[in-house]
C-alpha cells in the first residue's frame, strides 16, 4: 500500500505582534493518509476558524507547517525540486470556495482553459488542446458549445465552478482539494457539482478532499469524515456512523443546528453556549472547553482519541473506557 | 410590550399589488420583477426563494424604494400599515425606512462602520428619526438605555455598546443589525440571506434571535433565501419566484410535503436529506435570461409537463383550497 499524500502531526501557528507574542494555533498535531490505490471522497468539516481552509493551503503547499511534515508519494511537499515538483503541482488540483473570484475578467474561457495545457505541456497541436478541453467540460456536464469562447461574467456560478473543475480534470489530478467548492452556488446548482465531484472520483480514480461546513453534503457525497474544531480533530470516522450517532458534544451540536429541509425535524433542544467569552487563545486542554455543556476538570488535559467502533473515534473524556488510539493512527480508521 | 397572538394575526400589515420593477441596461429591459402581489399579516413570517436572478433581492429593494438607476419601480404598490410607500415623498420614505420597514441586508455584518463605535451608530438610526416637534422626543441617554436594551435582546452583552465591529466575530456583527433593525419596532423586517456568511451553529443562533425579537415585538418577517433548509426551520409560509414573478405561495408544510407547481416540485426534489443518500435530483437546464424572457409561462423551456398553452400565454395565479396560490396552467380552470 502507498500512500499518495500523507500528513505527520501537522501544525500549525500563526504569530503576529512584535513584543507580545500572540500566536494562533490553527492546526494542532494532525495525521492524515491517503492511498495511492484506492481513491476516496474525505470530508473535512468544521465552522469558521477551525483550520479547514489552513489545512487545505497546507496540502497545496502554499504554506509550510510550523511543525511536522506533508509527504506526497513519499517526498516532503517542501523538499520537491524540478520535475517532481511540476508533478506535484500537476496532479495535486484546487477548486475554491468563490466561483466569481478565480477567473481573470479579461480572458475568454477558452484561454482560461489553454493556460494549464500549455503550462504543463499537454497538447501537442491546437487541435489537441481543443479536444482536451471539449473532453474535460463534456466530462463535468457542460456544453462545450454553451461556454467556449464566452467570458466568465457571462457565465453562472454553476457553471464557472464546473469550468473550475474541468481545468482541474484536464491535469489528470490525483487529488483535488475542493474547499468550500458549493457554498456559493444555489441550492439547485449544488447538486449537480456535487454529482460531478463523485463522478472524478469513480470514473477518473481521483481522490478528493472535500472541505466544507456543510454536513449535509458532506453526508452525501463522502465516505470518510473529519471534524475540526478550533485545529485539533474532535471526530473522526465513516460519515453514516458520525452524522447519525455523533459521540464527541461539539459533533453533536453541529449535526444539531443543521437546518434539514424537512418540517418533521426541528431544530434540536441543545441550548447553543454563545461563543463571546472564549475568543483568547487557550493553553492546554479541549478546545471545546469553554462551550461544552459536559465540561469537567480532566478537561483541561488534552484528551486523547478514543476509538468507539470499527470506524469512528472522537476525542472527549466522556467516553473513556473505550481504547485510545495515537492520532498517527486516525486514518485507519476512515473507511475508503 | 408583548403583543397578544390572537390581535397579531388578524391584522394586515403588509401588501404589495402588482409591483414591477426593470433594470434598464445596453441590452435592452430587463423585467426584473413581473407583478408580484403579496399579503402579509403582523407576526407572520414568510419565506421568498428562487435561484440567483429570481428577483429577490430585487424584491426586497423595491419595497424598501431601494432600487438605483438603471433600475426602477415602473408600477405597483407597497402598502405598510396603510401608506402605500410607492407614492410618499422621498422625505418620508427615510423616516419610513427603520421605523415601519426594516432591511438586513445580505453581507450586513460589513456594512458596520469599522471607526464609529457600535453605539454610536445604533443611536443614529435613533437620531434620525427623531422629531423634535412631536412629544416622543428622547433624551441621549433614554436613547442609550433602549439601544441597550436592544443589545441585550439579541443575547448581546451591553458592553458591545462601547466596542468597535472588528471587536466582534461574523456572528455577533449579524445580531448588531438585527439589534438596529428593532430599535425602532417595525412592522415588516426583511432578512436578505442574514446567515449566508456563517456556520451551521452560528447560523441557528442568528435565527433563534429573529425569531424570538420578531415575536416581541410582533413584526412579520420576509426572509430571503435559497436554503430550503433554513425555511422549514424558521419560516410559516414559503414563496417560489422564478423570473420575477410567483410561482407558488404555500404555508411550509404543504410546500415540504405536496408542492403544486412544477418548478417548486423540482425545487423540493432537489434537496438533499438523510434517507436518499447519494442521490442527487438537480433541476435540469438554466434559469433564462431576464432580457429575452421565453413566451409564455417562463419556466416552460424546463418543465416535464409543459403544454402548448404554456408556449403562448402565461398562466394568471390560481387560488387553491387552503389559500395556496400557484401560477401554472395545471391547476388553472382556464386551461
Amino acid at each position: 500500500m502507498a500512500d499518495l499524500l500523507e500528513l505527520k502531526n501537522v501544525s500549525k501557528i500563526y504569530s503576529r505582534g512584535l513584543l507580545t507574542q500572540v500566536s494562533t494555533t490553527a492546526l494542532n498535531n494532525v495525521s492524515l493518509r491517503l492511498d495511492d490505490a484506492q481513491p476516496t471522497i474525505m470530508t473535512v468539516a468544521g465552522e469558521s476558524g477551525s483550520g479547514k481552509t489552513t489545512l487545505a493551503m497546507l496540502l497545496l503547499g502554499f504554506i509550510t507547517p510550523s511543525s511536522g511534515q506533508i509527504l506526497y508519494k513519499g517526498k516532503d511537499i517542501h523538499a520537491l525540486r524540478g520535475e517532481d515538483r511540476m508533478l506535484f503541482r500537476r496532479e495535486v488540483q484546487a477548486v475554491f470556495q468563490d466561483p466569481f473570484a478565480v477567473f481573470n475578467p479579461f480572458y475568454t474561457v477558452d484561454h482560461l482553459l489553454s493556460v494549464p495545457i500549455d503550462r504543463f505541456k499537454l497538447a501537442k497541436s491546437k487541435r489537441e488542446a481543443k479536444d482536451k478541453m471539449v473532453e474535460a467540460l463534456t466530462a463535468v456536464g457542460l456544453r462545450p458549445g454553451d461556454v467556449l469562447g464566452r467570458f466568465p461574467h457571462q457565465l453562472s456560478g454553476g457553471q464557472r465552478q464546473r469550468i473550475n473543475v474541468a481545468r482541474a480534470l484536464m491535469l489528470r489530478p490525483k487529488l483535488l482539494v475542493a474547499d468550500e467548492p458549493v457554498s456559493m452556488v444555489d441550492a439547485s446548482l449544488r447538486a449537480n457539482i456535487l454529482e460531478t465531484l463523485r463522478g472524478l472520483q469513480k470514473n477518473y480514480g481521483v481522490s478528493i478532499i472535500y472541505i466544507t461546513h456543510d454536513l449535509t453534503t458532506a453526508y452525501h457525497v463522502t465516505k470518510s469524515i473529519v471534524v475540526l474544531y478550533r485545529g485539533a480533530v474532535m471526530e473522526a470516522g465513516d460519515v453514516d456512523t458520525v452524522i447519525k450517532s455523533p459521540q464527541h458534544p461539539y459533533t453533536r451540536l453541529l449535526i444539531d443546528s443543521i437546518p434539514w429541509p424537512d418540517i418533521n425535524k426541528r431544530w434540536g433542544e441543545t441550548e447553543i453556549k454563545a461563543r463571546e467569552m472564549e475568543l483568547t487563545e487557550q493553553g492546554t486542554g479541549c478546545r471545546f472547553y469553554s462551550r461544552c455543556p459536559f465540561a469537567m476538570d480532566k478537561c483541561k488535559q488534552d484528551p486523547p482519541l478514543f476509538r468507539i467502533h470499527e470506524h469512528q473515534a472522537a476525542s472527549c473524556y466522556l467516553l473513556e473506557g473505550h481504547p485510545v488510539i495515537a492520532p498517527e493512527n486516525l486514518s485507519d480508521l476512515l473507511p475508503v | 410590550m408583548m403583543v397578544s397572538p390572537k390581535t397579531m394575526k388578524d391584522s394586515v400589515v403588509l401588501q404589495v399589488r402588482n409591483l414591477q420593477v426593470s433594470y434598464y441596461t445596453d441590452a435592452g429591459r430587463a423585467r426584473a420583477l413581473d407583478g408580484v402581489d403579496l399579503t402579509l399579516c403582523a407576526g407572520e413570517k414568510l419565506g421568498l426563494v428562487g435561484e440567483s436572478g429570481s428577483g429577490k433581492s430585487t424584491m426586497a429593494l423595491a419595497m424598501m424604494r431601494m432600487i438605483k438607476p438603471p433600475g426602477r419601480i415602473e408600477g405597483g404598490q407597497v402598502i405598510v400599515d396603510g401608506t402605500d410607500l410607492i407614492t410618499i415623498a422621498e422625505e418620508e420614505m427615510l423616516k419610513a425606512r427603520l421605523s415601519k420597514i426594516a432591511y438586513i441586508p445580505q453581507g450586513a455584518m460589513n456594512s458596520l462602520n469599522p471607526v464609529i463605535r457600535i453605539g454610536a451608530q445604533m443611536m443614529d438610526a435613533i437620531k434620525a428619526h427623531q422629531d423634535q416637534s412631536t412629544s416622543d422626543w428622547i433624551s441621549g441617554a433614554e436613547m442609550e438605555k433602549r439601544c441597550k436594551q436592544a443589545l441585550e435582546s439579541v443575547d448581546l452583552n451591553t458592553s458591545v455598546f462601547k466596542m468597535y465591529a472588528h471587536e466582534l466575530s461574523g456572528g455577533m456583527k449579524q445580531r448588531v443589525c438585527i439589534a438596529i433593525s428593532i430599535l425602532l419596532r417595525p412592522k415588516v423586517i426583511i432578512a436578505d440571506e442574514p446567515t449566508s456568511a456563517l456556520d451551521v451553529v452560528t447560523q441557528r443562533q442568528v435565527m433563534e434571535t429573529i425569531d424570538r425579537v420578531q415575536k416581541q415585538i410582533g413584526a412579520a418577517v420576509i426572509l430571503i433565501g435559497h436554503d430550503m433548509g433554513l425555511m422549514a426551520q424558521f419560516v410559516d409560509k414559503v414563496a417560489v419566484m422564478y423570473a420575477g414573478r410567483l410561482m407558488e405561495l404555500s404555508n411550509v408544510r404543504d410546500m415540504f410535503t405536496d408542492p403544486k407547481h412544477p418548478y417548486a416540485q423540482a425545487l423540493i426534489r432537489s434537496l438533499p436529506n438523510l434517507e436518499n443518500k447519494g442521490v442527487f435530483n438537480g433541476i435540469p437546464g438554466m434559469a433564462p435570461a431576464l432580457l429575452q424572457l421565453p413566451g409564455g409561462c417562463s419556466f416552460h423551456p424546463r418543465c416535464p409537463h409543459v403544454m402548448d398553452i404554456c408556449r403562448m400565454q402565461r398562466p394568471e395565479p390560481t387560488t387553491l383550497p387552503g389559500g395556496r396560490i400557484v401560477e401554472c396552467y395545471l391547476y388553472s380552470t382556464k386551461a
